[in-house]
């Protein structure tokens, strides 16, 4: 199936998490308070690091979440 | 109406499957919360039936899920647990939505995560935990053909690197800091626990291509906005290696968040519990790595114990308390052979940060005299991780003790905070 990260397609398996198309799609999870690009960390949902938009809404923790075709995911 | 279970479970690893299991075969009505999309916990992400039975513990993942499947527990899968607005209640988030819970009795199987430790460059994107990154991988992400640095502390590094080799990465080394004698000691120990021994040979067998050094440990990560390489030592020499990926944390530490929550006692790091793991809270029981950090052999004898005890079976329960003191000083024998070394604590330097949510730094933190000074004064440990990664790495490095916990223990949205019953509502129930 096809997601969105960022406006670029990444095609993923049935099965993989928000955050593995995150890190398949090179764009950062977020951009830290002193501008730094981050990315996955602790994989588990603990961290936040990878926490997202996803279909309009914030700060989900994408590694405890799902890909669903034509999902749209935003990050920064 | 809010729903209601004579046992609530938060946390669907093995402890909190055999947990709601036995319960539910006593003809209770049970309900098992996780905040994953499946349960299975750490051990068992990603398992599927098809495919379980050539993976790690997964013979046990087959008999425990058919198990639970059986008795009609109902299953919450994607729901954190994040207060307790009234005794007996817990409220519950989704994907921004809210909901209360009743229980009778209730068993928190939260789980551990990794400890992480701050040095320069662990921030830049790459650099993941070591459990971080099998997770990752468990959750689709491929690392066919990528140079991995396994590195840190504790037996999850052999099973990450064999994991790893499994999936074809190119696994560059692993990296335990703690030094060969106390292994050694450790594995000499393990004769009475043969299992472990086995499982660390065919963990060892998958990653003989890469070099397992003891008494070593990642000084920094450098690269152009993600980690290209990674500086290592033993104490005495420096050397460096590129790689795509490191996948770095030093053994693990209990999710306590909701056990303090709850007013659970908290003693050597862990939850308090009595021989049938009931905690200092009356109907709260705590199992699993709560309790001592043992993997899953441990969490399905404390699980089942907790739920036999939640139902009435105290007897029952009491019979598995032999086998499941092994486990406990299996846990202890773990803690002491991957115990931190001081030299840890000087891989940080005044610029690197140590909470990464508010990026605070160390130079802003090492004249605090306490957690809570830190946090009033730099923030550290009040952004949305509520110091579940910057809190034990201060712990180690400046020896702050963060014992209390306000609720929401996780982020929620104001709309769930506001609504559910009101307090008053519940305790007129």
């Amino acid at each position: 199936m096809t997601i969105t990260v960022n406006g670029k397609p990444v095609w993923v398996a049935e099965g993989t998490t928000v955050a593995a198309a995150l890190i398949m799609s090179d764009e950062p999870s977020r951009i830290s308070v002193h501008g730094e690009a981050r990315a996955p960390f602790c994989g588990m949902g603990i961290c936040m690091e990878c926490c997202a938009t996803v279909n309009g809404v914030a700060h989900r923790r994408t590694c405890q979440l799902v890909c669903e075709p034509d999902m749209n995911v935003v990050t920064g | 109406m809010m729903a209601s279970f004579d046992v609530v479970v938060v946390g669907a690893g093995p402890g909190g499957i055999a947990a709601a299991t036995v319960a539910a075969e006593a003809g209770r009505s049970v309900c098992l919360l996780d905040s994953n999309a499946t349960p299975g916990g750490q051990i068992w992400r990603g398992f599927r039936r098809e495919t379980a039975r050539n993976l790690p513990h997964g013979g046990e993942f087959l008999d425990w899920t058919a198990r639970l499947e059986r008795t009609g527990c109902a299953v919450w899968a994607g729901w954190e647990a994040i207060d307790r607005p009234a005794p007996g209640v817990l409220r519950l988030e989704r994907n921004g939505e809210g909901c209360d819970i009743g229980f009778g009795r209730l068993v928190l199987a939260t789980g551990a995560r990794e400890r992480f430790l701050p040095f320069p460059g662990w921030t830049l994107p790459g650099v993941m935990g070591a459990g971080g990154l099998q997770a990752l991988v468990k959750g689709g992400l491929d690392p066919a053909g990528k140079r991995v640095v396994v590195a840190g502390s504790g037996p999850l590094l052999l099973a990450v690197a064999a994991a790893m080799a499994s999936a074809d990465a190119h696994v560059e080394g692993i990296y335990e800091q703690a030094p060969l004698g106390r292994l050694a000691g450790f594995g000499l120990t393990l004769l009475g626990q043969p299992g472990k021994l086995v499982e660390g040979a065919l963990y060892r067998l998958r990653t003989l291509r890469a070099a397992y050094r003891t008494g070593s440990w990642v000084v920094r990560a450098e690269g152009q906005g993600r980690v290209e390489r990674v500086t290592m030592t033993d104490g005495r020499r420096q050397w460096t290696l590129d790689c795509d990926w490191l996948a770095c944390g030093f053994h693990l530490t209990p999710n306590l968040e909701l056990p303090r929550l709850l007013g659970c006692r908290i003693a050597g790091g862990y939850a308090d519990v009595d021989p049938l793991q009931q905690s200092s809270v009356p109907g709260v029981a705590c199992v699993g790595e709560l309790t001592g950090i043992g993997g899953m052999e441990k969490a399905l004898l404390e699980g089942q114990i907790a739920g036999l005890a939640a139902v009435g079976r105290e007897a029952q329960g009491r019979a598995l308390t032999p086998k499941r003191k092994r486990w406990n000083r299996f846990a202890q024998r773990l803690d002491r052979a991957f115990a931190l070394r001081p030299a840890l604590r000087a891989l940080a330097t005044p610029e690197t940060v140590v909470c990464r949510c508010e990026d605070v730094t160390h130079a802003a933190l090492e004249s605090r005299a306490s957690w809570r000074e830190a946090r009033l004064h730099t923030r550290c440990g009040m952004g949305p991780c509520q110091g579940r990664v910057c809190g034990c790495a201060a712990e180690f490095l400046f020896g702050w003790e963060n014992a209390a916990e306000r609720p929401p223990v996780y982020p929620a949205s104001v709309s769930t905070l506001a609504a559910g019953a009101s307090a008053d509502e519940l305790a007129s129930r």
